[in-house]
Order: structure tokens, then C-alpha cells, then sequence
């Protein structure tokens, strides 16, 4: 719901808003550039009747002096029946040069008022002010909700580069864009007259003017009390009518002076509604005030970058939604279809059973587990199709699910269908939290959880036969994966490893074939070190899904893959000959990558983990400090990237290098390391450092004890660390 | 009858109530012409209106520019019809551009032409300058056009002149 009050503005407003901003930039640096070009005497250096003698001295017939709210002074008059107008030095009433308001500034201000349409343009202005000020709140609760409270709301963002950029970026610039979109809705209201602005109205003096012969200016008291910084405007009497004297404005109020006398006939002061109107106003330009005008010319210029990327966030978003045929409505369903998917494999699985209900007569909804509802007003049978993240992790469209369940006040049947991979110890760990939730929470379950391992077509058909059975409907499931749109790449190098230790793992580096047709694609599709690779061997429907050691920018799709027994994949890429080709696909993983910043990043693994950490310490050009800690069977057998690795630490990418080898008499494994070095860990996690782990479950679980016992002394634990982005997995 | 006649110096072509009880005899139709300097600004604010012999305000003929809060920069006018009850919604219209001309035909009572009154024009600009009074033309048959006058302002205004 929050997610959609911030896109809709800001997809149909992107435009709009774009340009009201860049051009809301322009005007406030131009009123800097205004601000740093004027002289302002201080208060009580100058008094508007020395301003004004100054003046007229030189100018007879002078019209009118203003003082603009960056504090330069113009004069306007006539000489020789010709209009004049020149900028005055606020100190010594000196002509600076004729003033000649700047054209493209005043188109500028018309674009950004009402983009050269007049009222139909203001309005627009005023709708895109209003998205603006919807998008800054519901974007600052979105980063709240994503951050973890308001309280973390300065911790790094985590994600693609478009979404660090659209939440770093909006954040800088969320109380500048606030303060901008709420005053130009107001400003917007006050130029129709829907909010007061407390215009004065200069009627005649009230009280008549002496007639008398004119003295001069400087000779004036009324004049003479009055600072420069109070003026806004004074009116010279015009003419040879002495009935008429001079109309001053300052920021308190309107009065008359008698030209004669030198006597305040009388004083408007400015009512409440002005004194609002020119804060608004103030607020919203910045004039006078050059450290808000910066903050609030920079947050405008975010607002195309923020338009743009979170038009990429969107469509990405959108585009990694399975499409389903006659979704229902949440609240006019019977049945609700909830996923719980990390790569949307888990998706497809639940377009196949939506295609299913809705055929037997159902009305079906399906949506992500983290759009539970509060409450649906027609459901009769919730059920859940979640995949598990990681170590019984909550997968990414689940994350929130937990949450949203507490704050549910609904209950109704239930049956949950878990996805996993039955190798793994935790396997479908998700799944079964959210069972036993349910039953906590009171929900009658349908059914026993079930559990599809390895995304077989046939425990999910039988499932469904179950499901169809205690809902009184025959479901037939027939699941066909989805093939996901792979690019051919060819085997360019391979180096091999653990012949010796009877580990047999190779470097294979992939490169998109050479003799490609003109319709082929010439460059790799985009990717980091960090993310993944899914390849499908000959004839096999599931993907095998592999870490990579090198970005798509260094030209090759480089992995570390160490043959399974009876591993189809890995099998079938071990054989694999030069020039030989393999059906590829990217998977983004950008939660597993170093942050940004200088602060140390501690990178450990064992095995084929050294791929994705090798891919960083390569890409380290900024040399900040990495320290790497892997471990291996013998040196001589499997040191994984051994040459490379020896080479960055001589060229300062890597800092230092710490190996364990267990096939070496004394040898011990990558956590007995940590352990050994427990100091220098805790002095590194006290400078920020970042600890990143990649590689088999059994390691990763070592390495998270030995961590626990590092940052004990410290008063920090892991849970810690990981909320903060600073201890990142990647498990297989 | 006069009164509201003067008071209320319509054009032609605008619906209002007023103009019913108007004989055509006692209001003579003048057609107002003015013509600004392409001085390069935002659209400029013009008010045309009458001023007995003594200069004091008498009537609105003509507002340009629809923003009422803008009015007080027409200064002289804006003084002058303080006193003034008759609503001016009929009679304004929109800002008049830089170089543009403003062509507007009013009734204006017989009583009132050949009598001393004057036609005075107020113009302003915004960030530009207010000229009160920048026009003052005599309300004479032979300061018509007819006879080839034109006047022109110190401000805005290129040229002024009315055909009856």
C-alpha cells in the first residue's frame, strides 16, 4: 500500500516534478550567485534616508528604490523623460551599473511557476508539488520500514545500484525536497487566493500630507529611524504634486511620510497572514538566506536522479513479478495464494496452482507473503508457497511476513507448501517457522506442512491432490518450469586444481563466442563479482547456481567449481573442452557485496569460496584495507588462485593474506585462524570493518561460532553486525 | 441613470445589467487603443480609467491583468477606486504582453466627454516598474484620434489613443 501511494506519484508526476526541480535548482543558485555578488552593511551602518539623499542627488526624478531579499539595491527614475534603473551600493548610495533583470532568469522563474502555461501551468505546478510532498513522506516511511526504524534510518541501504542511489539520495535530500513541495503547495494556494497572503493594500494616507515644500531626503525623520536591512521598497513622490509624499515598505508594515514634514502619517503593520506569506516564501527561495538556498538547490537537483532511479527500482519490480492471468482482488477473493520467493522460482509454482483454483471455479489472489492484509473480506482459505532464504532464512518476498502476521486479526484455514533442497540441513527451515506462526496465532491448518524438494513437479502434483482433497476440489498440478532466458557463453580457459587431494575443482573462465552473427549480443550481460551465475547442463530443468569470481567489466564470467560426486552440473562442466558452450543466466545477489566507504572488510572462505572474495580483492583499486582469510586442503593441491592472490598482496589490493590448510601437519581450518587472531579481528571490527563469508554451510557455521566468541569481548554479537549490513553470507 | 451609465463603462459586447438601461443616445461608444514598448518582461498590468477636472477618480473603464492582488501596484487607480462600490470583474481581462496591443471598445457617457474629465492609464510590471498615471488624456471630442493624436508614456506605454 505505502509502496504503491509512492510509485503512482511518482510515475505519472516523474516528469512534472523533474522539471520543477531543475529548474527550482537553477533559481536557487542564481539567487546565491545574487547573494555572493551583493554588499550588506551591517545593521545600523547604513539608514534608508542616506540611502535615499544618495540617490536622488544623482537621479532628480528617482521613482522608486527597492531592496531585494538578497540585499542588493536597485533604483529606478527618470532622466530626460527616459526610464532608467541601476543597482546602488547598499554602503555609499554609489551607482553600480545599470540593472538589467536577466531574461533567462525570468523564464526560468515561469517554467518553475508555471511552465509558460499561466493558470492551467500553475496548477500543474501546484499537482507536482503536491506529488512531491506525497513522495517525501511515503518515501521516508519506506526507508524507515526498510531500514529497521526510524532509529537506523542513517545505516547504510543495501541493494542494487539504483536502489542505494534512489534511498542514499533521498535521504540527503528529503527535508529540503519536504520543505520545497510544502511551500509551493502553499505558495500554489495562495496565488489562487484559496490561502490568504496578506497582500497590503496601499490606500491613500489617511492622514493628508501638508502640502508644504519638499525637503530632502536625508532630511527625514520617518526616514531617518529606519535601517537599510528593514527595507523592502521606497516610493518617491511622484511629480510636482505635493500633495503626494513617499510610500515606504518595510518588513514590518506599509506607511506614508509626509515629504514636508518627515513624518510618518501613518503605519500599516503587516498582519499575521503576511508575516506567514513572506516566511513561506522565504522558505521556499531561500533569498536572503544562501545556506538554504544551497541545502534546497541541491536537494532539487536530486529529484531527476531520484525520478530516474526509482523508475528503474519500478520496472524492475515489475518486471520480476510473475505475470498471472485473472488475478483477483485481495478483498474480493475466496482463496489467497501467498509466495515466499528469493529468485521467483517459487512463483511459478504458484501461477500453476492460480491457473488451477481459478479454473475449478475459484476466485484467486495471489500476492508476495510480505503483502499479507490485515484483513480480507471474502477469503475462506489462506495458502502458502515459501521457499527458504540461506540458513532457514525468510526469503526476500517474506521478510516482512512474521510482522504483518502479529499485526493480523483475522484467522482462517491454512496450508503452507515448502520449497527447499532436502541436502541441506535447514531444508525448508522457513516453511515450518511460519506453520508453527500460524498455529500460535490460532490458524486451523488444512493440511500438514508439506515439502517440495528440489522443485519436483510430482511432490507438488501430489500436494495438490491433497489440497484438492480437503477443500473439496480436484486439482490437477501439472508444473512445467519456466526456462529462464539464458545467454550461450564459451569455455575460454580453465585451470585446474586438488588432483593430489582427490578434490578435483577447476577456475573456469567463460567468454560470449566469437563468431557470433550480427544479431548476436557483443557484450556479457551485466554483472559483479559477488552475484550469481545459473547454468543449465544438457537436459537438465533446474538451474545449478554458482558465485562469481569476476564482473562483467573484466570481460569474462569467470567461477571456481569443484566436481560433486555424481554432481550433474559440475560434472558436466569439468568436462567441458575449450570452446565448448554452456546456457547461462545472471542472478543480482547485490546484498553480497563489500559496502562503500574505506572502513576494512575481513573476507573469509574455504574452497571454492575464495571465488567471489579473489573477485573483490581484484577489483580493490582503491586499495582500502581487505584482509582475506581461506582455507584449503594442501598448498600444493588446491590453493585456489595461490599466483593472483600473491600478486594483489604485493600490489596493495589484498593486505594480508591468511591461509589454513588441514592436510599439512599442524595444519587447521579457516576458523581455527580466527580464532588465533582474535585480537587483530577485534581491533579491525572496532575500525567498521565489514566481514564477509562465502562458502560451504559447514564452514560458514564454523566461522560464525569462532566470530560469536571474537565479539564477545566487545559487547557485539553477530545478530548486531548482520542488522547492520556488516557480516554478509554466501552459502552453499 | 447617468450615473450608473458612467460608473460602469462597458464593453459593447459584455453581458451586463446595467447596459440594459443605457439608451444608446445618452453613451457614446470610444474605442481605446494602447500600444507597449517591447520591453522584454512579464505580461504588464494596465488600468484605464476616468478622472474629473480636479483629478479626482470618477469610473473604471478597463483592467489588464486578472490577479486582484497585483492591483495595489497600479497605484494611482488603486487609490482612486478605493472608493469605488461597482464590482470590476466584467471589465478586466488578461495581462497585456511586451510589444502587444490593447484594443478595447467602452461605452462612456455623453455627460462626461467635452466636460473636463481626463483618461488616465496606470501600468506595472512585475520586477519592473509602477507607472501611476503614465497616460493622461484629455476627454475631448478633439482629442480623438480622429484629429491623429496619439500620446505616448514615459514607462510602458508606446502609444494611447481613443476613437469616438
Amino acid at each position: 500500500m505505502l509502496r504503491r501511494l509512492h510509485s503512482l506519484p511518482g510515475l505519472f508526476a516523474a516528469l512534472l516534478i523533474a522539471a520543477l526541480a531543475v529548474t527550482g535548482a537553477f533559481l536557487a543558485f542564481d539567487s546565491i550567485i545574487e547573494r555572493s555578488g551583493a554588499t550588506v552593511p551591517a545593521t545600523g551602518q547604513v539608514t534608508v534616508a542616506a540611502l535615499a539623499e544618495a540617490v536622488q542627488l544623482r537621479h532628480p526624478e528617482v521613482e522608486r528604490i527597492v531592496r531585494t531579499a538578497s540585499g542588493s539595491v536597485i533604483a529606478t527614475y527618470f532622466e530626460a523623460d527616459l526610464p532608467g534603473a541601476e543597482r546602488v551600493d547598499p554602503l555609499t548610495g554609489q551607482a553600480l551599473g545599470p540593472h538589467q533583470p536577466s531574461n533567462l532568469t525570468r523564464t526560468i522563474t515561469n517554467l518553475h511557476r508555471s511552465f509558460l502555461m499561466g493558470d492551467a501551468g500553475h496548477v500543474a505546478a501546484g499537482l507536482g508539488a503536491a506529488a512531491m510532498l506525497v513522495l517525501c513522506i511515503s518515501g521516508a516511511m519506506l526507508l524507515m520500514a526498510r531500514l529497521g526504524g526510524w532509529g537506523a534510518i542513517l545505516r547504510p541501504s543495501r541493494g542494487t545500484l539504483s536502489q542505494r542511489l534512489h534511498c542514499e539520495l533521498g535521504r540527503f535530500a528529503l527535508i529540503g525536497l519536504t520543505l520545497s513541495a510544502l511551500t509551493g503547495c502553499w505558495m500554489c494556494l495562495a496565488t489562487f487566493g484559496v490561502l490568504p497572503d496578506g497582500t497590503a493594500v496601499d490606500a491613500a494616507a489617511l492622514v493628508q500630507p501638508s502640502g508644504g515644500a519638499r525637503l530632502p531626503p536625508g532630511q527625514l525623520a520617518a526616514l531617518q529611524a529606519v535601517d537599510l536591512s528593514e527595507l523592502r521598497e521606497l516610493t518617491f513622490p511622484y511629480g510636482s504634486d505635493l500633495a503626494d509624499g513617499y510610500t515606504l515598505t518595510t518588513a514590518q508594515g506599509l506607511g506614508h511620510i509626509d515629504a514636508a514634514t518627515g513624518q510618518m502619517l501613518d503605519f500599516t503593520p503587516n498582519d499575521l497572514a503576511r508575516q506567514v506569506h513572506e516566511t513561506i516564501i522565504m522558505l521556499h527561495t531561500g533569498r536572503g538566506v544562501w545556506p538554504l538556498a544551497l541545502l534546497l538547490g541541491l536537494a532539487a537537483l536530486t529529484a531527476p536522479v531520484l525520478a530516474g532511479a526509482g523508475g528503474v527500482i519500478w520496472w524492475r519490480r515489475r518486471a520480476a513479478l510473475p505475470k498471472i492471468r485473472q488475478n483477483v482482488g485481495a478483498q474480493s477473493a475466496d482463496t489467497i495464494i501467498l509466495v515466499g520467493s528469493e529468485g521467483n522460482s517459487t512463483w511459478g509454482f504458484a501461477v500453476t496452482l492460480h491457473a488451477a483454483l481459478t479454473k475449478a471455479g475459484h476466485r484467486v489472489h495471489a500476492a508476495p507473503m510480505n503483502s499479507l492484509a490485515p484483513r480480507y473480506a471474502k477469503a475462506e482459505r489462506l495458502l502458502i508457497l515459501t521457499a527458504t532464504y540461506g540458513d532457514g532464512d525468510a526469503p526476500a518476498s517474506a521478510r516482512l511476513f512474521q510482522q504483518r502476521l502479529e499485526r493480523s486479526g483475522t484467522v482462517m484455514p491454512v496450508a503452507v507448501l515448502g520449497f527447499g533442497d532436502r541436502s541441506f540441513p535447514q531444508f525448508c527451515g522457513f516453511a515450518e517457522e511460519v506453520a508453527a506462526a500460524l498455529r500460535a496465532k490460532g490458524w486451523p491448518m488444512l493440511l500438514d506442512t508439506w515439502l517440495v524438494d528440489r522443485q519436483s513437479a510430482q511432490d507438488f502434483a501430489a500436494w495438490g491432490d491433497a489440497l484438492g482433497n480437503a477443500i473439496g476440489t480436484s486439482l490437477a498440478l501439472a508444473h512445467v518450469a519456466a526456462r529462464p532466458r539464458t545467454t550461450a557463453l564459451e569455455l575460454s580457459g580453465r585451470v585446474e586444481y586438488g588432483a593430489e587431494s582427490q578434490t578435483p575443482t577447476a577456475i573456469l573462465s567463460f567468454v560470449l563466442p566469437a563468431a557470433g552473427g550480427f544479431w548476436q549480443r557483443r557484450t556479457l550481460p551485466r554483472f559483479e563479482a559477488g552475484d550469481l551465475v545459473g547454468i543449465l547442463a544438457p537436459g537438465a530443468d533446474l538451474p545449478r547456481f554458482y558465485s562469481l569470481a569476476s564482473a562483467s567489466t573484466d570481460g569474462v564470467l569467470e567461477i571456481c567449481v569443484r566436481k560433486q560426486p555424481g554432481g550433474v552440473c559440475s560434472g558436466f562442466l569439468h568436462e567441458l573442452q575449450p570452446g565448448g558452450r554452456i546456457e547461462a543466466f545472471i542472478r543480482p545477489n547485490p546484498s553480497f557485496r563489500p559496502g562503500r566507504g574505506k572502513a576494512p572488510v575481513i573476507l573469509i572462505g574455504a574452497g571454492t569460496g575464495i571465488g567471489p572474495l579473489a573477485g573483490f580483492i581484484r577489483h580493490n583499486a582503491r586499495h582500502r584495507p581487505m584482509h582475506l582469510y581461506w582455507g584449503g586442503r594442501h598448498p600444493s593441491s588446491d590453493f585456489l588462485y595461490g599466483p593472483q592472490l600473491s600478486q594483489y598482496a604485493a600490489d596493495g589490493r589484498l593486505t594480508r593474506l591468511n591461509t589454513a590448510f588441514s592436510r599439512v601437519p599442524g595444519g587447521g581450518y579457516v576458523q581455527d585462524r580466527l580464532a588465533a587472531d582474535a585480537a587483530a579481528l577485534r581491533d579491525l571490527v572496532q575500525h567498521g570493518a565489514q566481514v564477509m563469508v562465502c562458502g560451504g554451510r559447514d564452514m560458514a557455521g564454523g566461522v560464525a561460532r569462532a566470530f560469536a566468541t571474537i565479539l564477545q569481548p566487545l559487547g557485539l554479537d553477530l545478530a548486531t553486525l548482520k542488522s547492520e549490513g556488516r557480516y554478509r553470507e554466501d552459502i552453499y | 441613470m447617468n450615473k450608473i451609465v458612467a460608473t460602469l463603462g462597458l464593453a459593447a459586447t459584455l453581458a451586463f445589467p446595467a447596459l440594459a438601461f443605457a439608451p444608446a443616445a445618452e453613451a457614446r461608444s470610444v474605442t481605446l487603443t494602447t500600444q507597449l514598448r517591447p520591453y522584454g518582461g512579464n505580461g504588464a498590468y494596465l488600468a484605464i480609467y476616468l478622472v474629473d477636472a480636479q483629478g479626482r477618480f470618477h469610473s473604471t473603464l478597463r483592467v489588464a491583468g486578472g490577479k486582484a492582488k497585483y492591483h495595489t501596484h497600479l497605484r494611482d487607480w488603486a487609490r482612486g477606486r478605493a472608493t469605488e462600490t461597482a464590482r470590476i470583474d466584467g471589465i478586466t481581462g488578461a495581462s497585456v504582453g511586451s510589444g502587444q496591443t490593447l484594443r478595447v471598445t467602452v461605452d462612456i457617457a455623453d455627460a462626461l466627454i467635452d466636460a473636463g474629465y481626463q483618461i488616465k492609464v496606470d501600468t506595472a510590471v512585475e520586477d519592473g516598474r509602477d507607472n501611476p498615471g503614465e497616460i493622461t488624456a484629455p476627454l475631448t471630442s478633439a482629442a480623438s484620434a480622429a484629429s491623429g493624436r496619439a500620446v505616448s508614456g514615459r514607462g510602458y506605454v508606446a502609444s494611447f489613443k481613443f476613437d469616438m
